[in-house]
């Protein structure tokens, strides 16, 4: 059986996936985010690049995915929102991605312009992320762009998208991912996970879906990070006692990275294909998460 | 309804720094009952621009219907003609009309805000964007072009919190609102059907509807 890339095969193949994520650099210049690169090399299969994350202006996620493979040899998975390109554009970047090599996508709709660096700028938000899954979808299995007309060549690239599990009320995200899967995701990788109960409960109801799930993991630094993300960030649970740990101890990062592998320890053995390794600005961490999961002999 | 809100009083004052005489033209029909362009609003706003020569008054039926428009402006000529500038407390469209029909230079007292929903005098709410493409047959009667910031059509994104909008937490989330009232309904089926990409060319602007020919 021939993968499109090492994502796909380590999904089929392996008892265990992990991803982890960049941002691209505010910054013209492309060494900044190789050190980062360079770092989580060895730890994961493959790392998303985020897309102007949280609508901050950074470097173009396609130059950056295509650098980072070019100059590092790591994987990427290249994320695309639909929040500042019409579908004229998403489409010629696709086309793009693929003549550069990218072989895995994941297709989300963006955080809303107002979030960012420049809440004044018009929105786009022309297609949703179902409906651009729906279009890659048409020039992959087809050959036709959104307008019916012949792709010479179809861009042939594995397909994920964004689920979150902590939302309340979950039915409506769970059809969502049911249309996600339908548009041809076969990847899905998860809001930051921190109550493995929460997880328990979103597996048993998606299991009739044909999903990989990649759940998101990001070791908490502080308690003061915990309780804004609490407070701040979608589907977000923390349970308390993580806190209070946090609270009680000197060397916070290594509790929080502590905490994290005893959760990947619970949570492995549920229904799930890996982890998403996400520590944003801090590539370091990645790699030392990843590392301190594997030494646990968690997974 | 169409929604409007008085423009800041600096801000008319600016537009009228060059004129002396001022005619102010109100709206009988959205402004009135928004009060932003009624009687009241128009006597006040005539106090306020004190320092000018305020040369007529009037609040016409309909002032984005030139038909009545045309109507209630003919016994005024005379008044219309001495005034230097005409500030108009109504719409955007029925700004124009004014502009159009007297030729006059014309600046806007009220700014345009939206298609809404009256719930209560000074409580009013936005519910269409006039997109040329409705789709509030499955939507639950919602209409999530004009209520999710992103007019999503195939459900909520991740962003929602206790059921709030992550562009602004005060709102409620649009897409939660049509999931809740098509359960209720029991049309969840219709919920889960894909939506396509819209079609913008339904609402293209400037939009014009001529189905009777001109005499």
């Amino acid at each position: 059986m021939s993968f499109v890339s090492s994502l796909e095969k380590s999904l089929a193949t392996s008892k265990f996936t992990i991803t982890g994520e960049l941002t691209p650099p505010k910054s013209a210049s492309i060494e900044d985010i190789l050190d980062g690169a360079k770092l989580i090399k060895n730890d994961v299969v493959a790392t998303n690049v985020t897309d102007n994350p949280t609508s901050r202006v950074v470097m173009s996620t396609l130059a950056t995915c295509h650098l980072i493979e070019k100059q590092t040899g790591l994987e990427t998975i290249y994320q695309i929102t639909c929040r500042d390109r019409n579908r004229l554009a998403l489409q010629s970047d696709i086309l793009a991605a693929n003549a550069l090599g990218i072989k895995n996508i994941l297709v989300l709709t963006g955080d809303y312009i107002t979030m960012g660096d420049h809440p004044e700028a018009k929105p786009v938000f022309d297609l949703d992320s179902v409906q651009l899954l729906w279009a890659i979808k048409r020039m992959q299995e087809e050959g036709l762009d959104l307008a019916g007309k012949k792709l010479k060549t179809p861009p042939k690239l594995f397909v994920g998208a964004a689920v979150n599990p902590g939302l309340d009320p979950i039915e409506p995200e769970i059809i969502r991912l049911e249309k996600k899967v339908a548009m041809g995701t076969k990847f899905a990788q998860s809001q930051c996970l921190y109550d493995p109960n929460v997880l328990e409960k979103f597996m048993d109801q998606i299991s009739h879906l044909d999903v990989k799930i990649l759940v998101g993991i990001t070791p908490l630094l502080s308690a003061g990070m915990a309780k804004w993300m609490v407070k701040n960030c979608p589907g977000v649970i923390i349970p308390d006692n993580m806190i209070k740990r946090l609270k009680a101890t000197d060397d916070k990062v290594k509790e929080g990275i502590k905490i994290m592998v005893e959760v990947v320890s619970q949570i492995a053995p549920m229904k799930i294909a890996g982890i998403h390794v996400m520590v944003p600005e801090r590539a370091d961490l990645v790699a030392e998460m990843v590392k301190a999961i594997k030494a646990s002999g968690a997974v | 309804m169409i929604i409007t809100e008085k423009k800041p009083i600096d801000e008319i004052k600016e537009s009228l720094k060059d004129s002396k005489k001022v005619f102010i033209i109100g709206c009988g029909t959205c402004a009135t009952l928004n009060q932003t362009g009624g009687e009241e609003q128009v006597k006040e706003l005539t106090k306020l621009l004190s320092d000018k020569e305020i040369v007529g008054t009037v609040v016409p039926e309909t002032p984005c219907d030139k038909r009545l428009l045309k109507r209630d402006l003919r016994a005024l000529t005379d008044a219309l003609n001495s005034a230097d500038t005409i500030v108009a407390l109504a719409c955007g469209a029925g700004i124009q009309a004014v502009a159009e029909l007297t030729r006059k230079y014309t600046t806007p007292g009220l700014n345009t805000k939206f298609i809404g929903m009256v719930e209560r005098i000074g409580e009013f709410y936005q519910r269409c964007l006039a997109c040329g493409d409705c789709v509030l047959d499955e939507t639950g009667g919602i209409c999530p072009i004009t209520r999710c910031p992103k007019a999503l059509l195939n459900g909520p994104c991740a962003g929602h919190m206790d059921e709030k909008c992550e562009v602004n937490h005060e709102k409620d989330c649009a897409w939660v609102l049509i999931y809740k009232r098509m359960k209720d309904m029991g049309q969840l089926g219709k919920f889960k059907a894909f939506r396509k990409p819209r079609n913008f060319q339904k609402s293209t602007s400037p939009q014009q509807i001529v189905w009777r020919k001109p005499q």
